[in-house]
């Protein structure tokens, strides 16, 4: 085949591939994750559903759920505590001078009280759960997933649904609470001991001070929100790591984001559900 | 593409070499699996292609092939852990492909997988694995559940080793351990994938004995997949060698031996 030579080839040539114009790049390069991020959101519903479903047909795997609280409940509450201890004493301390600044230090134990019951007992306890029990859930399951472990629970008739993930994620909504509870005493009782130490004052004293004014109802609210927390925690570590693919590597990936996700997605939840109980609790 | 597909009739002379046996529960009972016309692509790569077999009861059928020609994920769609593209499964009878989960898994308790890996739970002990099936299955006391996992674990030779954890096993142990799980609910389809990948000779051979003895007392259909040509051999009553996605010929070791085709004579011959 000839052609003229005075005209470049790449003009007359039919086989020349396009240039993609620059509102087509720019709209591949918004619209790709945009997408990725709804088909992952699409994924996780299905998985939800999934759960749901296995949820409420039996056998309900109760030694299993035991076995759950055990491994992220009491293997968390070291942690957890020590963190609630840290917050609580550099709360105090922190908080002390401020107070002393504007002649207010007596209101020192109901600050302190009101701040870790309402807010920062809460979410520590949720991100630090979210860091070692989400890990260790996208860890153990990517690392079940890439050695057909949870291919063998299937082929056994098992649905692994039920048994990995309902499990985990039942364990995590109950024993969320009770952890928040555990960071909350530690924050009040290492508070007390931070402000003991800059100006004696009796445990029963700080106490008193610090829950005047305090009712049940105090305690409701955010309970309910680390019982969000842990669905949170739960859903997306079973999520991730059911989903894990392309060996090791995919079984860290699968520890990281689940940690990375969980850990937006409590301070998400955080953020929308203090909102909503100021509206529906004040 | 040419296939030569030389079927073989119930009695011919193999296993290699001997004639599958007739059993109360084999032979005369008819098939236990049958694949039509199966068909599996994953991301435009076509890996089966219309794959027909039949496995009878008290059959052993070794699959052989290349690499990356769709043996596991045969076994994997036997047992529906994947869904097919198109084609019919049926396991004793009842077709597998479209069934709801819970009607799957009462099929699944009909059939043994024993994993390329073995795939033991590790959080697990050796008894715990072989006794997850039977705690949610079988209806039995503690006493005879324990009794159950002894005699299992006597039958595959790791009686002293209740209380290891899987990580203390070498490969051949865990296989053995995977094997004894498989056979737990006693089923009527064994699948075993890669039952000798990675073993030393001496272990490939325990394990094919084992094999063989496991048949010889549960008397089951048993699908393998296999590269190992020399267990194939010795496990095996048919032998069917899959090629760009197609049974390309069926027949006992000694038809594979005899066949004329390029691709088989070549196999043969390198794998012996």
């Amino acid at each position: 085949m000839s052609h003229n030579p005075n005209i470049p080839h790449r003009l007359i040539s039919q086989d020349a591939p396009q240039a993609p114009s620059f509102a087509r790049a720019t709209f591949t390069a918004v619209w790709n994750p945009i997408n990725g991020f709804l088909e992952w959101f699409g994924e996780l519903g299905l998985f939800a559903w999934q759960v749901l479903r296995a949820a409420i047909r039996r056998p309900f795997e109760g030694r299993e759920l035991v076995r759950q609280f055990d491994e992220i409940g009491s293997k968390s509450l070291p942690l957890v505590a020590l963190a609630g201890a840290a917050i609580g004493f550099v709360l105090a301390l922190e908080s002390r001078s401020s107070l002393v600044r504007f002649g207010a230090q007596s209101m020192l134990p109901a600050a302190l009280v009101y701040s870790i019951i309402h807010e920062t007992g809460p979410i520590v306890t949720g991100l630090v759960v979210s860091g070692r029990v989400g890990a260790g859930i996208g860890a153990e399951l990517g690392s079940m997933k890439v050695t057909e472990q949870i291919d063998a629970i299937e082929a056994s008739g098992v649905n692994p649904y039920k048994f990995l993930a309902f499990t985990r994620i039942v364990a995590c909504i109950l024993v969320l609470p009770l952890l928040t509870l555990a960071a909350d005493f530690c924050g009040v009782l290492f508070g007390w001991l931070a402000e003991t130490l800059a100006e004696p004052i009796s445990l029963q004293r700080f106490i008193n001070q610090g829950f005047v004014g305090t009712t049940f109802r105090d305690f409701l609210a955010p309970t309910f929100r680390t019982v969000v927390f842990g669905l949170i925690i739960g859903m997306i570590g079973c999520f991730q790591g059911m989903r894990t693919q392309g060996g090791t590597a995919g079984v860290g990936r699968s520890a990281t984001s689940s940690v990375v996700i969980s850990s937006l997605f409590v301070i998400l939840a955080d953020v929308i559900l203090v909102k909503i109980i100021l509206v529906f609790f004040s | 593409m040419m296939h030569v597909v030389q079927r073989v009739l119930p009695g011919v002379e193999e296993r290699g070499g001997t004639a599958p046996k007739e059993t109360s529960r084999g032979y005369g009972d008819g098939p236990a699996v049958v694949v039509r016309g199966l068909r599996k692509s994953f991301g435009g790569q076509t890996v089966l292609d219309g794959i027909d077999l039949t496995v009878k009861s008290g059959e052993t059928l070794a699959v052989l092939g290349r690499s990356g020609t769709g043996k596991s994920v045969l076994l994997k769609l036997i047992i529906a852990l994947q869904c097919p593209d198109s084609g019919s499964i049926r396991v004793e009878g009842q077709e597998v492909t479209h069934l709801e989960l819970e009607a799957m898994n009462e099929i699944r308790k009909k059939m043994g997988f024993l994993f390329q890996h073995a795939a033991l739970y590790d959080s697990l002990t050796v008894e715990e694995n072989i006794a997850f099936p039977l705690k949610r299955h079988a209806k039995m006391a503690d006493s005879e559940l324990g009794d159950r996992v002894k005699q299992l674990l006597s039958s595959v030779g790791m009686e002293g080793d209740l209380k290891k954890m899987p990580s203390e096993l070498s490969g051949g142990m865990q296989k053995r351990v995977g094997l004894a799980r498989a056979l737990a609910l006693e089923p009527g389809v064994l699948l075993l994938d890669e039952p000798t990948a990675g073993l030393d000779p001496i272990t490939s051979g325990e394990i094919n004995e084992l094999i063989l003895k496991v048949q010889e007392e549960y008397d089951m259909a048993s699908i393998v997949v296999t590269h190992d040509l020399h267990s194939a051999k010795t496990i095996a009553d048919r032998i069917a060698l899959l090629h760009e996605g197609n049974v390309l010929i069926e027949g006992t070791f000694k038809d594979l031996e005899k066949s004329d085709n390029g691709f088989v004579s070549e196999f043969m011959k390198r794998d012996s």
